[in-house]
């Protein structure tokens, strides 16, 4: 359908060697902006095009960039965060396999709008195969003179180097991935001061999402002025939508955002619908972090209104009726998934990867694990519900980092909108364990 | 026993690695390229780290061996026990269960006789549930060092998918294994 600003050439045989990717118009936005443009200027650019975070928080690049602290004679970096973590999120993986050069060329032409002459990519550990991928890329950028000192004869020296992780979710959170790079564990750290102004070795730095960056040379190519002209309302340009569960289709769809998301799950350009006949059951839009909604208010929210994929629309009713487009991981569920199943298994995953420095979060994710799992397993308690509620409350928001608000917003947006599916897990032990066992929205029926 | 130390000895192929990635980073740094080089370690010395293997690292980056004892406890990709000669890291995260990761694992316990964190009685497979790996389009899947086994969902693949392990060596990233346990 729309315009295809990440994925024109991803398809293009050869697209990760430098020769094709040149071929195809690669690294013109970096002689651009190296040769006719001043670094202030690229950040305009940036700021006008409205491109927001696409790793999950959606904040405004230009914004974040223009915070940057420049002290005479400390050095700046540049860091691309590619710890892709979240689940549901394969975007990054899919998009650095296929064309790594688009990203370097990201680095570069946003490294010079930084003022910075050293960047890393941070890459999770697991994706040691597109490191490879990667550092292929960036030597035959060096061969080509685009890295290295006096890129293109413009006086810019630029360093470009990837860094794998060890396996740890929370290294996807901007702080604890600098502490990992710098060879530390994975501790987030406290704000402020933020990475701005005291970033990696204690120099101001800016942390951007792998698809982020990838987007900056479309926009010294055409301008920031028309890439604000894609999208709808403050959700401008493409996005990178992750799709995955029960569907005909999972894959790596670019969209226009504002495409209708009933559109997105029932159309055979997308999703191609729920597999196997079945029927929608819920949805988390945005990754395993954000709420999950049901059926009717995934593709209409609370007012009645067509539900669209754009930051906006995704969240319009707040937490009450609405989630979050987040990093654009969209897991869909049938009617044969067990909420209750689905909201422990997730919880278990945020028990497991809470690096534990601050007490609600390391304490409270186990308890919410603990919990979930005796509802599962048939040994629930009629209270637990309620203090399932009272223990996400309580870590929302008393701890240093997101992590403990990703580890709740799950567990109280499950049991807002399927709260009878855990009260028949409680009630009816006995049915809800039986092998192959689904609510079926009919709790009052069910015998004892 | 012998003095186990005088033992770890990187290649020098993987020794080139290990110098190229401390020079990324600023003097003083160094210690910044501790992640990448207990990935080569890992590799290199039959897929775990010993403490002896650590302290060997400690002794290369110029710092206490506490400093890599407790980065290598945090990440957990390094194995800090001996392992089987392949290690299968199964993905156990929400959307590839709603594709049958479960299931995955399961039929992996019964058909290898063992249990999540064990090691099949040939030594040949450690079966370790992992957390989300990224290929979420297209689960249940696992890794095995640095490859992706995806969509496995049937009988029939995981059963050739076992037979083409049984029968591949390991491969370190330099084709090279200085140091046997």
């Amino acid at each position: 359908m729309g315009l295809k600003i990440l994925t024109e050439h991803i398809n293009v045989p050869g697209i990760e060697t430098i020769d094709v990717y040149r071929k195809h118009g690669g690294y013109k936005s970096v002689e651009k902006a190296l040769k006719m443009m001043s670094p202030e200027q690229v950040v305009v650019e940036v700021k006008t095009s409205g491109l927001r975070g696409r790793g999950g928080a959606g904040f405004p690049t230009g914004m974040k960039w223009s915070f940057l602290a420049k002290p005479e004679g400390v050095p700046r970096y540049l860091v691309c965060n590619a710890d892709e973590s979240e689940p549901g999120t394969f975007k990054d993986r899919w998009f650095m396999e296929r064309n790594p050069h688009a990203l370097v060329e990201g680095m570069i032409t946003s490294s010079y709008a930084l003022g910075a002459n050293t960047s890393y990519i941070y890459i999770r550990g697991e994706l040691m195969f597109i490191l490879r991928i990667l550092e292929k890329a960036i030597a035959e950028a060096y061969a080509a003179g685009l890295l290295g000192k006096n890129i293109l004869g413009s006086g810019y020296d630029l360093d470009l180097h990837v860094a794998p992780g060890g396996g740890a979710y929370i290294c996807g959170e901007e702080t604890a991935l600098l502490e990992s790079l710098e060879g530390k564990r994975g501790n987030p750290r406290n704000k402020p001061p933020f990475p701005a102004v005291k970033g990696l070795f204690a120099c101001p730095t800016v942390v951007n999402n792998v698809e982020t960056i990838a987007s900056v040379p479309w926009i010294v190519n055409n301008t920031g002025a028309e890439y604000a002209k894609v999208g709808i309302g403050r959700s401008t340009g493409t996005k990178l939508i992750s799709a995955s569960g029960n569907i005909n289709n999972p894959g790596v769809y670019e969209i226009d955002l504002g495409v209708p998301v009933e559109e997105f799950i029932y159309s055979d350009e997308y999703c191609g619908g729920i597999w196997k006949g079945r029927k929608l059951k819920a949805v988390v839009p945005g990754g395993s972090s954000v709420p999950i909604l049901p059926a009717d208010l995934i593709l209409k929210t609370a007012a009645g209104e067509q539900r669209l994929m754009s930051y906006e629309s995704l969240s319009d009713g707040g937490f009450v009726s609405g989630s979050m487009l987040g990093s654009g991981a969209f897991i869909v569920f049938d009617d044969q998934q067990c909420i209750v199943r689905n909201t422990w298994n997730y919880s278990r995953f945020y028990h497991h990867e809470s690096c534990g420095q601050c007490s609600p979060c390391r304490e409270g994710t186990g308890w919410m694990e603990k919990v979930l799992h005796r509802i599962e397993y048939g040994h629930g308690h009629q209270q637990d519900i309620d203090l399932l509620v009272s223990v996400a409350k309580q870590i929302e928001g008393n701890t240093i980092c997101p992590l403990g608000d990703a580890a709740a917003w799950p567990v109280a947006a499950a049991i807002r909108h399927f709260r009878d599916e855990f009260e028949w897990h409680i009630k009816y032990p006995r049915e809800a364990t039986a092998p192959g066992a689904v609510y079926q929205g009919q709790l009052a029926t069910v015998s004892a | 026993m012998a003095d186990i130390k005088n033992e770890v000895k990187f290649s020098d192929a993987a020794m080139a690695d290990i110098q190229r990635y401390i020079s990324h980073y600023p003097e003083g740094r160094q210690k910044s390229a501790i992640l990448p080089i207990l990935h080569i370690a890992q590799a290199e010395f039959g897929g775990w780290v010993s403490p002896e293997v650590m302290d060997k690292v400690a002794e290369i980056l110029n710092i206490q061996p506490i400093e890599v004892y407790e980065v290598a406890t945090f990440y957990t990709m390094f194995n800090l026990k001996p392992v089987g000669k392949h290690v299968l890291e199964v993905c156990r995260t929400g959307p590839c269960c709603l594709r049958g990761a479960d299931q995955l694992i399961d039929m992996l316990k019964e058909k290898l006789g063992v249990e999540e964190g064990g090691t099949s009685a040939d030594g040949m497979f450690t079966l370790k549930p992992v957390e989300c790996l990224a290929s979420c389009g297209t689960g249940p899947m696992l890794q095995v060092r640095e490859k992706f086994y995806e969509n496995l969902d049937t009988e029939e693949r995981v059963d050739a998918f076992l037979d083409m392990m049984r029968k591949s060596e390991v491969e370190t990233p330099y084709h090279v294994a200085a140091y046997k346990k």
